[in-house]
């Protein structure tokens, strides 16, 4: 089915334009480097808006199903509350203190910070609007995510604070388990597909009948519902939240970390959410691909409506699951976590692995 | 009471008694314990719960007042006094073995009133610093700010205590060290998010289990006992608000109860009539935050929004009544300050089918969440046994299957006159102390529901005279908190200031058995085993 | 009950309200010849400051539910964007004294105070936290929490209502808001 469909509001219109104009003005190297530069800059500023975004989003949310109303006095409706607090905390004193391990101390927010950038890099945002394409994508993406566990560890071991030091540890257990359950999820999929390469798994579910979640039908939900539940708790927040449980741990392993280092721990862990839907998103539901159903002018119509403003819809959407999740249930205990990952989840999904795999060789998926 | 009069002579027969409405007993320092094993032992009435404990100093002497009363019918009550006339190092018996409950009471007198107890495994004192001078519930205290000066300086904190030990070659003072050499410690606490105030648990962790917990508290501690001993009945009454905050009402009705009673001023039928109304709002608001709290401390925010949202419905209430929201000022000697104003019982009738409904919906949104159920259901156990000896009472007492509502049992105010279930548990668990509360908010309303339409006509409040002067005795009153059994004694000689006020404090009791059903739990379950035993820190600080 | 007219020595009833003539005070002073970079990157960061105030509740007793009670729906102190409850010390503003502090707390009190990263800002809440309230004459209690730290904004009442809080932590923000003409930053 060859559709002859326009997309009129794409940002690769504008990307491919400014590269038409770098190569010609610019030698070969001059025109990397501005793009490397103008990639690196556009990356960082969207990481840090959609932080911003995603702070004053879950704050409201939170607000409406607690019954209240939420930030409403900076800027209309209290939009740019994040924007005091970054302000606030960019100019906030970072506290040196006396025996800890300081340079772990000082290494464990980049980790953190680093990891979940590294991540946010590799993630098709729309229509030809992806840094870095990897043919293991998925690979790398489970690689780097998980050095941000390091970051935690770390913090919590040169904390010198045992409250630190016990969300740390909760936090290490928590994360290796989980990340077994998302990889293996992810794996579902890639057996599905056939590829690693995120934009080919993105390419691949053009229409809606495509979308792995729909083609994969059975094995694929049950995937999908595992993944998303490890990635929640992969990012450490209710009812996983153990690692920083306030009311037992006190800020659990940043607890000794105040300004700018402890916003790198805050902006991550808002932006590790996010980037779990995206690669769930990515993964399961389509990434970017608009809504499609193979009619042409339903197509195009949806067409209009550019590709990021899907893939973020999507990944707004799940996030807002997540925080449905976070703020109804209360907080599992650690050997309820673990149990729940060893004796159900893994198990589940080695069976679900194996299910997909006779899916595919008999051909079973939805074509 | 005639066969235990004859029991106590078998055993100590030159014990003297006094006549009091109450069986009152002295005995000997070295008889004490003898009298008290035998009236734990007394089978047909076995007093096992000790009520409470008031170390007074009668001016010559220093000693200990224990109030006694039976699990099987808290209505009964013996009072045993014992003394020493040794002001220097004044030392009597304890009763650790007998009632867990006296442990910490003991620590508290010895704080307090400088007497130490031989054969207490741990005699530190309780709420004051250890290098605090002078016992401040001495008659000769010297209250010279220059002697206690406010230091900022951060003290260790040293866990080692000292005791006096009887052995068969005499008494020997030894120091015991409460940790072992390489435990893990954490302080939970005073300045903590979930610790219901500023309690101090200092916890030795084995990985993320729980191996023993040492109570420190005093962090609160604002000597409100010392403080009373200097003003008029009315003046104390504001005390009683801020001893446990959230039954602010109810313990404030207590003392009240308690004046009236040995002033012998009769109160009206409306003023009793609007105080149990009152007394049971506050219990509903009191178990909502108790409920929203252990909901905030499993981790649940969502559910501690909630349960405020009602609340302040209650709130609204009592603040049309008296001006106050927390803490209402309410009840004063003689009936209530002020009558009700118009629109009251309207208000309260429409607040009982919204807190149905709310109660519905907290049920659909914690109690039947299978997380909140892995989280409640046995965990920290607390058999009937240990409840007794530890003297919990109030919902976490009913929680562990012990009938113990002062209400039912030793009816004051018009509870005789109205018709609720006291609400009973056996599994002993989180999740009963839990369902206790919220079946407890149900009852309450159909209380009010009963009360609501039939307030008699009449004065709101007795005349009373400008200055009330109680006789000389000692007169105690019981009421059921929002937390359990809390008492007044007041001790008169007469003045128009007490000579000696005691309020037994039911979250003391709480916080005392918590080392015993955390220990082997998991640190998150301490937490929430803390949520679900709903203490109130400054109420056991005092 | 009729509210009669308050007088409370020193402090004219019109008073109560009117913290705006400060304003009006900076403006002119500004007016007058600061720097116009300078200003508007102080005003940026007094800005952010004022409106990020993230509290730390030190909750001794009665107050402390008042403060819980400030954050729950009916009042709801994240309008202000101030639910952000840091438990940690150093990653709150202002902390929040709700109670009355004795002297085995005093020590915590400046210890959690010391721990606090600059800026910092000190609520009073409740007459205990001012001047020690109705246990003032107690062998334990410590007669104010300005002996032992530094009080920005004193929040009468036993416990404050909600509202008296909302004011109050307001005050705080046009302090944090006047910070550079009026209050140095305290060390």
């Amino acid at each position: 089915m060859l559709l002859e469909i326009s997309h009129p509001a794409e940002l690769y219109h504008l990307t491919n334009w400014l590269d038409t104009i770098l190569q010609e003005n610019l030698p070969e190297w001059g025109a990397l480097l501005v793009k490397f530069v103008l990639i690196g800059v556009a990356l960082l500023s969207a990481y840090a808006v959609i932080a911003l975004l995603l702070i004053y989003g879950e704050r409201k949310i939170t607000a409406f199903f607690q019954c209240r109303y939420g930030p409403n006095r900076v800027g209309k409706w209290g939009i740019i509350q994040s924007v005091a607090d970054m302000i606030k905390i960019l100019i906030k004193e970072i506290i040196y203190i006396d025996n800890v391990d300081k340079f772990l101390f000082y290494a464990a927010p980049f980790f953190v910070i680093v990891a979940s950038m590294l991540t946010f890099g590799a993630i098709p945002f729309g229509r030809g609007l992806q840094a870095v394409d990897f043919d293991n994508g998925i690979f790398y993406v489970l690689a780097v995510s998980s050095i941000s566990i390091i970051g935690v560890l770390l913090a919590g071991w040169a904390s010198n604070n045992k409250y630190s030091m016990i969300g740390a540890m909760r936090s290490g257990a928590q994360f290796v388990s989980y990340e077994l359950s998302a990889a293996l999820a992810l794996m579902t999929v890639v057996v599905l597909s056939g590829t690693m390469n995120l934009s080919t798994i993105v390419a691949q579910q053009e229409y809606v009948y495509n979308w792995n979640i729909v083609r994969g039908h059975i094995p694929a939900i049950i995937a999908f519902v595992l993944y998303l539940i490890s990635g929640h708790a992969e990012t450490n927040r209710g009812p996983f939240d153990l690692p920083e449980a306030e009311s037992e741990l006190t800020a659990g392993y940043h607890t000794e970390y105040s300004g700018l280092q402890f916003g790198f721990f805050y902006l991550a862990e808002y932006l590790n959410m996010f980037i779990i839907a995206s690669i769930a998103t990515t993964v399961f539901l389509g990434g970017w691909q608009p809504i499609q159903i193979g009619v042409e002018g339903f197509d195009q119509i949806m067409n209009y409506i550019p590709s990021f403003v899907w893939f973020f819809g999507k990944a707004f959407f799940l996030v807002f699951l997540s925080l449905w999740v976070r703020w109804t249930f209360p907080r599992l205990r650690i050997d309820q976590l673990l149990n729940l990952e060893w004796k159900y989840m893994l198990p589940i999904n080695m069976v679900n692995l194996v299910v997909m795999v006779i899916v595919v060789v008999y051909g079973f998926y939805i074509k | 009471m005639e066969k235990i009069k004859d029991l106590i002579l078998r055993t100590v027969p030159e014990a003297v008694f006094e006549e009091k409405k109450q069986l009152t007993v002295s005995v000997e320092p070295n008889k004490l314990h003898l009298l008290a094993e035998t009236l734990y032992g007394n089978a047909e009435l076995p007093f096992d719960y000790l009520v409470m404990m008031v170390g007074m100093d009668w001016g010559d002497t220093l000693g200990v007042i224990y109030l006694l009363s039976s699990s099987k019918d808290v209505s009964k009550e013996v009072v045993l006094k014992t003394a020493t006339a040794d002001r220097v190092n004044p030392l009597l018996y304890s009763v650790t073995d007998i009632w867990e409950t006296a442990h910490l009471n003991e620590r508290e007198v010895y704080g307090l009133l400088g007497i130490r107890f031989i054969n207490n495994p741990d005699m530190r004192r309780f709420f004051l610093n250890s290098d605090w001078k002078g016992f401040p519930l001495r008659k000769d205290y010297d209250p010279d700010s220059a002697l206690n000066p406010v230091s900022v300086e951060s003290k260790e904190i040293v866990d080692v205590a000292p005791r006096i030990m009887e052995t068969p070659q005499g008494l020997k003072e030894e120091k015991v060290n409460i940790f072992e050499e390489d435990d893990y410690i954490i302080n939970i606490g005073p300045q903590h998010p979930s610790m219901h105030g500023v309690m101090h648990f200092r916890t030795a962790l084995d990985g993320e289990i729980v191996k023993k917990i040492d109570i420190h508290s005093g962090y609160i501690h604002r000597g409100i006992e010392k403080l009373s001993e200097s003003l008029a009945y009315p003046q104390i009454l504001h005390f009683t608000d801020r001893l446990d905050y959230l039954s602010a009402n109810i313990n404030r009705h207590a003392l009240c109860m308690c004046v009236e009673k040995a002033a012998e001023i009769e109160i009206s039928e409306r003023a009793q009539y609007i105080r149990v109304i009152t007394d049971e709002l506050n219990r509903i608001q009191s178990h909502l935050l108790a409920w929203a709290a252990m909901c905030n401390d499993l981790g649940s925010t969502t559910a501690f929004i909630y349960g405020f949202r009602e609340r302040e419905m209650i709130l609204d209430i009592f603040e049309k009544t008296s001006g106050g929201r927390l803490i209402i000022n309410y009840n004063v000697v003689g009936g209530v300050m002020f009558d009700i104003y118009d629109n009251f019982q309207k208000d309260v009738k429409a607040f009982i089918p919204v807190m149905r409904e709310a109660l519905k919906e907290y049920h659909r949104l914690f109690s039947g969440n299978v997380i909140a159920l892995g989280r409640m259901r046995k965990i920290g156990m607390m058999s009937k046994e240990d409840a007794i000896t530890y003297g919990v009472s109030g919902a976490s007492g009913r929680a562990s299957g012990w009938s113990c509502d002062i209400r039912k049992h030793v009816p004051y105010s018009i509870y005789d006159k109205v018709d609720f279930k006291e609400i009973i548990r056996d599994e002993c668990d989180s999740y009963a102390r839990y369902m206790v509360r919220l079946d407890e908010i149900e009852e309450s309303l159909k209380i009010i529901e009963q009360l609501i339409d039939n307030i008699p006509a009449g004065e709101h409040l007795v005349k009373t005279k400008p200055i009330i002067k109680l006789p000389e005795g000692s007169y105690f009153q019981r009421v059921e908190t929002g937390r359990g059994d809390f008492g007044v004694f007041i001790e008169s000689r007469g003045d128009k200031t007490p000579y000696r006020i005691k309020f037994r404090s039911p979250s003391m009791v709480l916080v005392s058995a918590m080392p015993l059903i955390c220990k082997g739990e998991k640190l998150a379950d301490l937490i929430g085993i803390g949520g679900s035993m709903d203490y109130v820190i400054p109420d056991i600080d005092r | 009950m009729e509210i009669k007219n308050i007088y409370i020595k020193g402090i004219p009833n019109e008073e109560f309200k009117d913290t705006e003539y400060l304003e009006k005070y900076i403006e002119e002073l500004r007016a007058n010849g600061v720097p116009i970079v300078v200003g508007a990157l102080d005003d940026l960061i007094n800005w952010g400051r004022s409106n990020s105030i993230w509290p730390l509740a030190f909750a001794t007793s009665c107050c402390g539910i008042e403060f819980m009670a400030a954050a729950a729906a009916r009042h709801d102190l994240a309008r202000f964007g101030m639910e952000v409850t840091r438990n940690s010390p150093r990653q709150a503003d202002v902390i929040i004294v709700a109670g009355t502090i004795v002297h085995k707390m005093a020590p915590l009190l400046k210890r959690v105070y010391d721990q606090m990263a600059e800026p910092k800002y000190v609520v009073a809440m409740g007459s205990c936290a001012i001047s020690g309230g109705p246990f003032v004459n107690s062998y334990h209690v410590v007669k104010g929490v300005d002996e032992i730290i530094p009080v920005d904004v004193y929040v009468p009442g036993c416990p404050p209502r909600p509202e008296s809080l909302f004011y109050g932590l307001m005050q705080l923000q046009r302090k944090v808001k006047m910070e550079r003409f009026f209050f140095k930053v305290k060390k």
